[in-house]
């Protein structure tokens, strides 16, 4: 009991400290180890993985007894954390223990969801997809998946869907987060795959955040950032973000920008380098093409243009601008104040254009961290499940269509690729619209995590959809739901996955799943039977059954592309560090996958988002070389008026995942952040008449949701809604007046298709 | 100087797209991309026909002001395609609605844009730099309006006719 005793007292410790002591390192030093464990009760014996609770992935091990977990602890041998572990991964697994957990198979009868067996449940769902394949075709299928599965999951699923069912439309809620990072590596490098290592924060002498809250979004990569800007020779840190983030109380410079005006100041940052000769020219001239019409566009974009625009000083641009300019190692690292928000694609693009105009990329502590939301979203990426086709293959050129075809053994033409794959918001307008009539959601939660809620549900909730579930939980989503299938989570499985800087870890099944839950994987496999699924030959098309069968498989799928897994196996994965693929750093000897018979993507022009042909790519000339994308500042979609005067930002909290489907199911975590709140300037709390506490109400055309208020230094004219709560845990009562999502707008980024959460119009008062 | 006329009929042409992008992208409220795209673009043709009427004042042109074609009628008008958008939204044919609307507004856009080459060449023929500077502004992005349909019309055709 004392040993609890202690361990609750440390648990109390990491909420109030989410980023833990201090272990400072100089440039290009080691970064201490400093191993962190949460445990309830002794371990019998510990079974290797890695946290899913945020992109970073940091390796632990999962402590088992009794056939339950019991706890974490971070590994001290991995590159990515090590040895510690944030709040959500100290404390979420408990979610796996929690006595809420689906455990039978679901059917909608007389319209309530009722127990039942897996053959009754599985045979329901063939019976449906038979008839549909029979008498509408491919296209009335839909399948909306998870940034939360393993490679081994999304690889089976992309073969199943893309080259069995041979339906386009397949895409990830990593559509809601990642979508922007991969659009943004296409267009300026030819194809995805993150340039930087989590490795560079060691090296840099140059940090620029722009749009990311990491000490909440990543903690454990901030502790490394924390750990460089308390350690002798401090990196200069400059913070592009709405918000007082820690992140900015830290920084050198930090320009509190209106939401949705990145564009606007990025390109007076690049203007500014250029006018002041901070260009590596050389490097310029020899490892990329488009700067004249880089230097044409962001022209006009003088510090004082710019900070009209984004409601900055100019004085304060030009300061950021000289330290991004004199730096000698810069890492640049962006995330939803960037994705999520206007112009997302040509923002990131930006800054990516910040590096290269420095000549700063692919050596240490030089690069672009476009970073991931999700801890597998790399995956979705990488396998074809994330609107594109797998092994980062072109969906345009008609060889890496073969390609796959014969890995496959299947018709070329079995493969839709006559459009872009279908992103994930064109899913829902399909399935709004009826041409989609069967709809798979996995591992996620739309009813909560898309924008306009209201619409979502109207789209979910109709009869003539067949919507099938897999989850973990009774989530919102699967409320709405024909068919629930109780799926296994990580540590109940064997899989591998993906962080946001390449590494890739293997995470072991420690112990059985409840009742008769079981993998995507498998449950994906038994559908593709029932279905009689087959290739060429009419062998069946998907040969595999272990996880260990699909990653070989996956390999040969990602051989010769740039994410090339070959030299990856499970038995190297297991007993030391992850392993990244692509090695330390990308582009170490600055060629670029922008050969055409080699890209992922042709790109696009950025305001637009029209695709540029084969033709067009050639044209450009890039041959090896980055490409300069540019765009000028275009107003969002929403602007704020008279009726609706605030900006509205959504986000997240250091305490939560997503819709807390895990994280609200473990009570530090809960206690940490048990209720929605909505954040404003001590100013305009006055001016509404809102004090610290104060029931809000904020409202936009779509909707209205009440929040207490909390009194921050967020910049004028903007309020923050965190979106993770939604309705599962809320005591009685139907109204739908908690989740941030009920007031977003439908809308999207020409290019990367992601959704915008931070720029609607909104109205506060006291409710 | 024959140039005058066709500035003219140039601006027409830009009023009447921007027109088509309001109407078509209201009738398509529900798809919301196509929706808040042609409303920026119909800005933009506006912001083209600004452009041109003052080039064809100068050529003696008399062309009406922008506003002057708005009305209240319009307004009701937009009104009543808004909620047909509502009503049309959720029902299978809205595919096969937006594939022809579509189909429209690429053929009105490459009919704009051949004005605009005609124009452009009149320009550099009768040394208009003026002119030829309203040209290098506005030429490429009629093409990008007229590349933006096509694309919509490749992305919303498999489903349509599929389904």
């Amino acid at each position: 009991m004392t040993d609890y005793g202690c361990r609750a007292l440390a648990a109390v410790d990491r909420i109030a400290n989410p980023w833990g002591a201090r272990t400072p390192h100089a440039a290009g030093a080691d970064w201490p180890v400093r191993v962190d464990e949460h445990t309830e009760r002794e371990p019998e014996r510990w079974v290797q993985s890695a946290c899913v609770l945020c992109s970073n992935g940091c390796a632990l091990d999962i402590g088992v007894a009794g056939g339950r977990i019991v706890g974490v602890r971070g590994r001290e041998v991995d590159r990515v954390n090590h040895g510690r572990l944030g709040p959500k991964g100290l404390y979420g697994w408990q979610a796996n223990n929690s006595p809420d957990r689906l455990t039978r198979p679901l059917v909608r009868r007389d319209g309530n969801l009722e127990e039942t067996d897996w053959d009754t449940a599985m045979a329901a769902v063939v019976e449906r997809a038979r008839k549909l394949l029979d008498e509408k075709g491919s296209s009335a299928f839909g399948f909306y998946i998870s940034g939360q599965l393993f490679l081994e999951d999304y690889y089976t699923l992309a073969v199943l869907a893309r080259g069995g069912i041979g339906t386009n439309h397949l895409d990830g809620n990593t559509r809601l987060c990642t979508a922007t990072a991969a659009a943004s590596l296409k267009e300026s490098f030819g194809c995805d795959g993150q340039p930087a290592s989590f490795a560079d924060v060691d090296h840099c002498d140059t940090l620029l955040h722009v749009g990311i809250n990491i000490a909440e979004t990543q903690t454990v990569t901030w502790s490394r950032m924390l750990d460089r800007l308390h350690g002798a020779d401090r990196p200069r840190l400059v913070v592009i973000d709405p918000r007082s983030t820690p992140a900015a109380r830290e920084a050198d410079v930090h320009l509190a920008v209106r939401n949705g005006t990145n564009v606007a100041v990025l390109n007076a940052l690049l203007r500014e380098l250029i006018a002041n000769g901070w260009v590596d020219q050389k490097w310029v001239d020899a490892h990329t093409v488009g700067f004249d019409a880089l230097a044409k566009t962001v022209d006009g974009y003088t510090p004082e243009h710019a900070a009209e625009i984004c409601g900055t000083a100019p004085d304060d641009i030009r300061a950021a601008a000289e330290i991004l300019g004199t730096g000698e190692r810069l890492l640049s690292v962006v995330l939803q104040g960037v994705y999520q928000s206007n112009q997302a694609t040509a923002a990131a693009c930006q800054v990516n254009n910040l590096n290269l105009l420095r000549g700063m990329i692919g050596k240490p502590g030089c690069g672009v961290l476009q970073m991931n939301g999700q801890p597998t979203a790399q995956n979705t990426r990488e396998t074809g499940c994330n609107g594109d086709l797998p092994g980062f293959r072109n969906w345009q050129n008609p060889r890496h269509v073969a390609e796959l075809a014969e890995l496959w053994n299947v018709d070329p033409l079995a493969i839709p690729h006559y459009g872009p794959p279908t992103h994930a918001m064109q899913i829902f307008r399909y399935a709004e619209q009826g041409s989609i009539s069967f709809l798979w959601i996995v591992a996620t939660n739309p009813a909560v995590s898309l924008p306009e809620l209201d619409r979502i549900r109207s789209i979910l909730g109709q009869e003539r959809l067949f919507l099938v579930v897999s989850d973990a939980f009774m989530t919102e989503t699967a409320e709405f739901a024909d068919v629930v299938f109780p799926a296994a989570i990580w540590g109940e499985k064997t899989g591998t996955f993906t962080n946001a800087d390449r590494t890739v870890h293997l995470s072991e099944q420690a112990v059985e799943p409840p009742g008769e839950a079981r993998p995507d994987r498998e449950i994906l496999l038994d559908f593709a039977d029932g279905l009689g699924l087959q290739d060429r030959d009419g062998a069946p098309l998907l040969k595999w059954r272990t996880p260990e069968e699909v990653f070989e498989a996956w390999k040969q799928c990602s051989r010769g592309r740039p994410c090339d897994y070959t030299g990856i196996t499970y038995e190297k994965l297991r007993g030391g560090s992850g392993i990244q693929w692509g090695g330390e750093r990308l582009y170490e000897d600055a060629v670029f996958p922008t050969l055409p018979e080699e890209c992922e993507d042709y790109g696009h022009e950025l305001t637009t988002g029209v695709t540029l042909s084969a033709a067009e790519f050639k044209a450009l000339d890039p041959a090896g070389r980055a490409i300069l994308k540019s765009a000028p500042y275009v107003l969002p979609a929403e602007a704020p008026r008279e009726d609706y005067p605030f900006l509205l930002n959504t986000g997240r909290s250091v305490y939560h995942f997503h819709t807390r489907t895990k994280t609200g199911r473990a009570p530090e975590l809960v206690e940490a952040a048990p209720e929605v709140w909505v954040e404003l300037s001590a100013d305009e709390a006055g001016r509404l008449g809102l004090a610290e506490g104060d029931i809000a109400a904020v409202e936009s055309p779509r909707g209205r949701i009440e929040a207490p208020v909390r009194i921050t230094a967020i910049r004028e004219g903007v309020v923050f809604v965190p979106f993770h709560y939604g309705y599962w845990d809320r005591d009685g009562g139907n109204d739908k007046d908690r989740a941030a999502n009920e007031l977003t707008i439908t809308v999207w980024d020409p290019v990367s298709k992601q959704p915008i959460y931070k720029t609607a119009a909104v109205r506060v008062g006291p409710a | 100087m024959k140039l005058g006329p066709v500035v003219k009929r140039l601006h027409e042409a830009e009023l009447d797209l921007a027109g088509d992008f309001r109407r078509i992208g209201e009738r398509h409220a529900a798809d919301h991309d196509v929706y808040h795209q042609t409303r920026t673009f119909a800005t933009q043709c506006e912001r083209h026909a600004e452009r041109l009427r003052r080039i064809a004042e100068r050529y003696g042109s008399d062309v009406p002001a922008e506003g002057d074609r708005e009305g209240l009628w319009d307004s009701v008008l937009e009104t009543v395609r808004r909620r047909s958008s509502a009503l049309l939204g959720p029902r299978p044919e809205s595919g096969l609605l937006l594939l022809r609307d579509l189909r429209v507004l690429y053929l009105a856009a490459q009919e704009t844009l051949i004005t605009w080459v005609i124009v452009d060449q009149g320009a550099q023929a009768g040394r208009d730099t003026e002119l030829l500077e309203v040209v290098k502004g506005c030429h490429p992005e009629t093409e990008l309006q007229m590349k933006w349909a096509l694309m919509h019309i490749k992305v919303t055709a498999p489903q349509a006719l599929s389904s």
